[in-house]
């Protein structure tokens, strides 16, 4: 059995964040950067599968050379190989176009199953499992929040309004995109990390891949234009001060309004 | 608490390789997640340690980290040196756990033991299936080692021990201890199942200091050992001086990250408390700490890595060990200090972290060499003459 799954590397939770000159995105140079959070899910679920069966668990990941230490934590929480693309065009791409670069990488490697996370802490599209999924004639389901398997047949719980449960059975191979929360994320040891030393991990181009100008600046869809700090609504009041001062206001503002 | 992301202020981490960074993260990631949600616990009760995470420190690696074989991860010493910051960040008291297992258990029987004690033990210690102690402390001789009083004596094939450690840490836990002692012709080390006869232990109460850490007293009255359990590499006093030069080392990156992790709550909390005409971040006092502490923080990390690096190319010396023990413990505990100060009367209540790192760090100032005492190892280096 093979298992891909699909990480992207995000600003760390902590990291302070300014935006770019140009307004478009923030600035990179100089914050650190980790797996986003759902894709560590992702990943962890992957292993467990493979600690309870024989499998493959090959990793994945668009972007620029410090996506290589994303790859590496992977390698080095258990996962067997390394895919990292690596290509201005890639980086340059839309939630199409990277669901197109994952989609040629699927199509090599033809595993049974794809593990993802069902978005990304910084972009928030959830656009690209069920697009990939499109590209590679899969079936799919997304939030997921539980994943058992009985030979071929997954039997998965997603999440759905108001937290309530859906049960889906999809057939392999197919595309799982995870919700947080569903297990609990392993740490790459120390031994772990010294054995992804030797494991394979490959770079690849989009000319590698054959999807020379169909992806990348040209061929983009959607386009950020421009990201801007949260800004104080017209009906939200952003309270300031000590703790104390917060709260004595916050229960003046209740009593203000009647409620209580 | 949000989570922890390091200083880094002269972009050292570009200095580091792949593995040294991602060794440092998990464990960052592990102390944040699972040992700092218990530590506040075990400080209210004096000497405990969180003893159901002994597992996971072990699936981890940590115990050992920079030996090879026997089920070590065989690391580098940058990347061991980063470990034991990351430990520190947490408690002193989490990182003498895992300096004591690793430097001062396991590597004597690395560097001095036979193959048969090397089986024997050192994967039961790296899976912390077994822990260890270390006994070279006497009521009557810290400092000055080499005065001990704890014999060893000729008895049939075995030796009979006898005498008293104290400040041991690990010792009522301890499924075996080094214990050295005076023999015939000079100081030996022996391993000693601490549940073989005459051999007893007390925990030292009332610790304002290293609370979340078991330090004992360990009664040796008559213990006989094989030969055996000898450590046959171990001649003189430079055996323990040897395993003591690993701890250390691993001590002068642990101060960094008691600092660091001081540095970190200070910053954030002075941004966020007002005081007359503004928060406290906007005083001109409050930055001047800051910058001593972001500046003493980055040079003490040259310090490590420097000194890291030279550990790993055989290069070396002791004395290049105490300073950076003496000067990064030094500084820790001035920030520490510091750190408390800038938070006012939340700095005195465990709730922050900042007064539990400074009074751990008398200790680490104490241990493994008092600062004193690497002074007088400096100042010998320098000067040829002893004053110690
Ligand atoms: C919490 C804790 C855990 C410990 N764990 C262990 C352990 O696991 N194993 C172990 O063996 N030991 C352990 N120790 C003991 C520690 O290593 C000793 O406390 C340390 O070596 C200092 O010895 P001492 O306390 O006897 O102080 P002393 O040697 O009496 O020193 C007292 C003061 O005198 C100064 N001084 C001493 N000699 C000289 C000199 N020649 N010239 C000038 N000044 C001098 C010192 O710098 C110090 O300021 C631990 C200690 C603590 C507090």
């Amino acid at each position: 059995m093979k298992i891909i799954v699909c990480l992207k590397q995000v600003p760390h939770q902590d990291a302070r964040l300014d935006i770019r000159s140009d307004g478009a995105w923030i600035q990179e140079e100089g914050i650190k950067f980790e797996i986003n959070t759902y894709d560590t899910y992702a990943l962890e679920e992957a292993l467990r599968i493979k600690d309870a069966a024989e499998a493959e668990v090959v990793v994945v990941s668009i972007g620029p050379d410090r996506v290589t230490q994303a790859l590496r934590t992977a390698l080095g929480m258990g996962a067997d190989r390394a895919i990292h693309v690596k290509d201005p065009e890639a980086e340059a791409s839309d939630a199409i176009g990277l669901a197109k670069i994952l989609a040629a990488i699927v199509k090599a490697e033809s595993p049974d199953l794809v593990i993802m996370g069902m978005m990304s802490d910084d972009g928030n599209f959830a656009a690209i499992a069920p697009m990939l999924a499109g590209l590679t004639d899969m079936p799919h389901t997304t939030a997921a929040v539980k994943v058992e398997r009985s030979n071929g047949t997954l039997r998965i719980d997603r999440e759905i309004e108001g937290g309530a449960r859906e049960v889906v059975e999809l057939r392999s191979p197919c595309v799982i995109a995870v919700q947080t929360g569903i297990n609990q994320v392993r740490y790459a040891s120390l031994k772990g990390i010294m054995a992804a030393k030797k494991k394979p991990f490959d770079v690849k181009s989009i000319a590698d891949l054959g999807l020379g100008g169909q992806v990348g600046a040209a061929a983009v869809k959607v386009r950020i234009e421009k990201i801007s700090p949260p800004v104080k609504g017209e009906r939200a009041e952003i309270l300031e001060g000590s703790t104390q001062e917060i709260a004595d206001r916050l229960v003046g503002k209740i009593k203000e309004l009647g409620l209580l | 608490m949000p989570d922890f992301s390091g200083v880094d202020f002269l972009r050292l981490d570009d200095l580091l390789s792949d593995e040294e960074r991602l060794a440092r993260d998990s464990v960052r990631g592990f102390v944040s997640k699972e040992f700092l949600p218990l530590v506040q616990e075990h400080v209210r009760r004096d000497g405990s340690f969180p003893m159901e995470l002994v597992p996971a420190l072990a699936e981890l690696g940590l115990f050992g980290a920079n030996l090879s074989g026997y089920g070590c991860a065989g690391m580098n010493n940058v990347a061991y040196g980063l470990v034991m910051q990351e430990l520190e960040r947490g408690d002193s008291g989490l990182r003498s756990f895992a300096s004591v297992q690793g430097a001062l258990v396991m590597y004597p029987i690395h560097a001095y033991g036979t193959d048969a004690q090397k089986e024997r033990w050192l994967p039961e210690l790296a899976a912390g299936r077994a822990i260890g102690c270390f006994g070279l402390t006497e009521p009557d001789f810290g400092s000055h080692a080499g005065g001990m009083i704890t014999r060893a004596e000729r008895r049939g094939s075995g030796w009979r021990l006898d005498g008293t450690k104290r400040w041991i840490t690990n010792g009522s836990i301890a499924d075996v201890a080094v214990v050295w002692a005076r023999g015939p012709q000079g100081i030996l080390g022996f391993l000693v199942e601490t549940d073989r006869a005459g051999f007893e232990t007390r925990d030292m109460k009332g610790k304002f200091s290293l609370r979340a850490s078991i330090t004992s007293e360990l009664y040796l009255r008559d213990v006989e050992v094989p030969d055996a359990n000898r450590l046959p590499g171990a001649e003189g006093l430079k055996a323990p001086l040897g395993c003591l030069t690993q701890a250390r080392y691993g001590i002068a990156w642990g101060a960094i990250g008691a600092a660091m992790a001081c540095y970190e709550e200070a910053v954030r909390y002075v941004q966020e408390r007002e005081v007359q005409g503004g928060v406290l971040a906007g005083k001109q006092l409050t930055q001047e700490k800051l910058v001593f502490m972001l500046t003493e923080i980055t040079k003490a990390q040259l310090l490590a890595l420097r000194v890291g690096r030279l550990k790993d190319e055989g290069r070396l010396h002791h004395s290049m060990v105490s300073m950076a023990k003496r000067n990064n413990v030094d500084i820790a505990l001035q920030i520490a200090r510091s750190a408390r100060d800038l938070l006012g009367a939340n700095g005195i209540v465990d709730d922050y972290q900042a007064m539990r790192h400074m009074v751990n760090l008398e200790t680490v100032r104490t241990y493994e060499g008092t600062h004193d005492i690497h002074t007088l190892i400096l100042g010998e280096h320098i000067t040829g003459v002893r004053a110690l």
